[in-house]
């Protein structure tokens, strides 16, 4: 202690204090952040009627009791239920909030709630049905046919490997990285949000599951070594100057030290 | 002449050699060169080393890049999974080939683009220890514009070698460079189809860049590296202000040993740096991107640091475009391509010129200034970097978008403005900085430290004890010159007659004005003099230093 007490008035005391404390925020943060309550998994079929009275309590104040829409809500007639799947299997619906873009959330429905709203809503009017798992199967698609076709129709939104990219009026494509294949799917055949619609014409099933792989492919850890967020020159600019000039310059110091 | 036979083994191989080439005198020279101490005299280094990690692992890269844009199919066998089978030029299939199945050849391409970001990067870091401290005042001007034309190579090197694997980013770099070419009046569609050959992107591009990137370019850097130290070497180096330290002398340590095996031993330190970089961070994954095509372009795409203040530029920049008599002037790209960087590197290489017209100070050079001690320097410095980190931000603005929840249209405009507005703003508040410090360098001389004791007499007065500077702190605060604005000669002599060159004198005048109208002069020994009786009074004077005249 006494050695401490001594040396708390060095000139580098308060940067060692700083980083401790931020350590320990650091540490503490990790310990107490609530962790994802993980959903009931059993899919068994259930009923429209169940469905229907979710909706009525979750979902009837926006988009209308008949799921007809409203001014600036989507009518769900016919969304089908890859739709309903997506939107509240990921969380984004209900809405957090009224903003440029329903941002993820974690889910508020169990899988089977989420099954039964989808089977409501797809009760209202036909539309593109939740794909199996052989449809998603990364394992069955070709990651090169994958990559060209991601290059082609989502690169430039959703960044070379999926890290996401900003669209205007702070609106974004999110990165895809911890999207699930069904939800991938979802998304390609419904278009939720900003994003276009890639119908069985555009994109086959077959071509979809191509991008599913290419896209499962990028989940592998990155040959050279870390990623840096996969996002290009400007995070490699940023790390040059922070590892590169940081350690040479620490170095040079340490060179220059003992001056004449 | 002594006869005496050396005796060890280095000693006869050594004489062999000065026997024959007469090279004790050269080495006696050199290792008696004495170099004076301290970090940043080590920036100019790491860009030294840089550039030989960059030949060494060039050269390697050059055993398997094949330079041509034929047609080839990667084979199904190869990795990476993502791109077997798929059709592409030789070029980039030779650099899947090196990164996955040559054997360390990932690690030397990355290496190898680790140390092109390093070498720009401690380039520019380097031009700013020169430029903020007054390193390339009389008789330096001329290495200073060696060493700009230097980071000029060092951008051509970096973009050349960028576009080499021929992947849709480094592409779309080159469609932009297309553009810009394309931009200018009259000759840019000429200009364009000379670079490619024909219509972009054409077959020959990747060829030419190869040469360009591989011998052109480094050759050229090669030759001007060795102008720029051996005018160090003429020159002598500069050195911090000190005690005992003058521009007629050099403190510091002798080449041999001392700094042989400082600066050798800071070689392998870049190099370990390096090979740890390449090692543990990938970088420009090209098969993430893909084999160049014209039509995508991928979110994020941007160039490497040191291109992206013309990226940000072109960001930022309103899509205006002037037709004029049939002909479109495209200002959207001529102004952010051609004419911002025009002006900023012009103002980079032609600034020492400029400050020794208005300071008109003819004598040489060899202590450094404290950045304070010139505050407009300082200050048009800061303000300089301002616009270029705002230009660099200005190309990121989709990833601060993202990673900040912003939307980008917001950052586009605060960015637009903010370009106009934070260099002056930042040139106000470094100037006032600036002065601020020297003031307080002032306060410092003339009455010491704050010894934090207040001694109160009998009498009732109080007065507060400070401890006087010790020489050393005393010389680094008092030997500077602040230099007056210029005195020009009337424009009308005794009889009237108009002085031809006036209207110019003028000018210089003004602008010398600005640089040295504010000023705090150094504390004259005189000065320090007068307070030192009152230093035992109550310190209740007010002698804030003069400004100006």
């Amino acid at each position: 202690m006494k050695a401490l007490a001594a040396r708390r008035h060095h000139r580098f005391a308060p940067v060692v204090l700083m980083l401790l404390a931020l350590l320990a925020t650091g540490a503490l943060y990790a310990v107490m952040t609530p962790t994802t309550a993980t959903a009931d998994t059993s899919a068994s079929a259930e009923d429209i009627e169940a469905g229907k009275q979710l909706f009525q309590a979750n979902c009837a104040t926006c988009h209308g009791v008949g799921a007809g829409g409203a001014d600036e809500v989507p009518s769900l007639i016919g969304v089908g239920a890859a739709s309903v799947n997506f939107q509240v299997s990921t969380g984004r619906m209900p809405m957090q909030a009224s903003g440029p873009q329903a941002p993820v959330k974690p889910a508020q429905f169990t899988d089977k709630q989420v099954d039964q709203l989808a089977a409501y809503v797809a009760s209202l009017g036909a539309g593109p049905s939740v794909p199996t798992a052989e449809m998603v199967d990364p394992a069955l698609g070709s990651p090169s046919n994958g990559a060209a076709l991601f290059r082609t129709n989502c690169a430039m939104c959703h960044n070379a490997v999926g890290a996401g990219g900003a669209l205007s009026e702070g609106k974004w494509a999110p990165a895809l990285w911890d999207t699930t294949p069904t939800n991938l799917y979802q998304a390609m055949l419904t278009g939720p949000q900003s994003m276009p619609v890639f119908n069985d014409a555009n994109l086959t099933p077959e071509e979809k599951r191509d991008v599913i792989s290419y896209l499962v492919e990028q989940r592998e850890p990155s040959v050279g070594g870390l990623s840096l967020g996969s996002l290009g020159p400007v995070s490699e600019g940023l790390w040059v100057f922070v590892i590169g000039m940081g350690i040479l310059i620490g170095f040079a110091v340490w060179i220059g030290a003992k001056s004449s | 002449m002594t006869t005496t036979q050396p005796e060890t083994a280095v000693g006869a191989a050594a004489d062999y050699l000065d026997q024959r080439t007469g090279i004790a005198g050269a080495v006696k020279e050199f290792a008696r060169k004495v170099f004076p101490d301290h970090w940043s005299f080590l920036l100019g280094e790491i860009a030294l080393y840089s550039f030989v990690v960059l030949l060494i692992s060039g050269g390697f890269l050059t055993m398997f890049f094949v330079p041509s844009m034929g047609f080839t199919t990667y084979p199904e066998d190869s990795l990476p999974v993502t791109m077997q089978g798929v059709e592409m030029s030789e070029a980039f299939a030779s650099t899947l080939h090196m990164s996955f199945e040559v054997r360390g050849g990932l690690l030397m391409r990355q290496i190898h683009h680790w140390a092109a970001l390093l070498f720009m990067a401690s380039i520019v870091t380097h031009m700013m220890r020169v430029f903020f401290t007054g390193a390339f005042r009389k008789p330096r001007e001329l290495n200073w514009l060696v060493g700009f034309t230097l980071m000029i190579l060092g951008l051509l090197a970096g973009f050349s070698g960028y576009s080499l694997p021929d992947d849709v980013l480094s592409g779309n770099g080159l469609r932009i460079a297309d553009g810009v070419a394309k931009s200018i009046p009259v000759i840019g569609a000429f200009a364009s189809y000379m670079l490619f050959g024909g219509e972009f992107p054409g077959e020959h591009i990747i060829p030419r860049l190869f040469t360009v990137h591989i011998l052109l370019v480094p050759a050229l850097i090669l030759a001007f590296v060795g102008i720029h130290l051996l005018m160090v070497v003429l020159h002598k180096h500069t050195q911090y202000p000190g005690g005992g330290r003058s521009s007629k002398n050099v403190v510091g340590f002798p080449l041999f040993p001392v700094y042989v095996a400082k600066a050798g031993g800071f070689f392998f330190i870049v190099f370990g740096v390096l090979a740890l970089m390449g090692a543990t961070l990938s970088i420009n994954n090209v098969w993430n991107y893909g084999p160049y095509d014209p039509s995508p372009v991928s979110a994020g795409a941007q160039p490497d640091w040191y291109m992206l203040f013309l990226e940000g530029g072109l960001r930022l920049m309103p899509g205006w475009e002037w037709v004029i008599g049939g002909f479109t002037i495209p200002i959207n790209i001529l102004v952010p391509g051609v004419v911002i960087p025009g002006l900023l590197f012009t103002f980079l290489a032609l600034y020492p010129f400029i400050e020794a017209r208005v300071t008109q100070d003819k004598s040489e050079h060899h202590v450094l200034d404290r950045p304070r001690n010139v505050p407009v320097r300082t200050a048009l410095g800061v303000a300089f970097l301002t616009a270029f980190v705002i230009l660099v931000l200005a190309g990121s603005n989709d990833l601060i978008a993202t990673h900040f929840e912003m939307s980008i249209n917001t950052i586009t405009w605060i960015f637009r403005v903010a370009f106009f507005v934070a260099p002056v703003f930042a040139f106000m508040v470094t100037k006032r900085l600036c002065l601020a410090l020297q003031r307080k360098d002032r306060e410092l001389v003339l009455h010491g430290h704050e010894a934090a004791r207040l001694v109160r007499f009998e009498s009732g007065e109080v007065i507060e004890v400070h401890k006087p500077l010790s020489d050393q702190e005393r010389w680094l605060r008092v030997n500077y010159q602040a230099h007056a604005p210029l005195v020009i000669e009337p424009g009308e002599d005794a009889r009237g007659v108009r002085r031809r060159g006036y209207a110019a004198d003028k000018r210089w005048q003004a602008l010398s004005r600005f640089f040295y109208e504010d000023r705090i002069e150094p504390v004259t020994p005189a000065e320090i003099a007068n307070t030192h009786g009152a230093h035992t009074a109550v310190e209740q004077s007010d002698d804030a230093p003069q400004i100006g005249h």
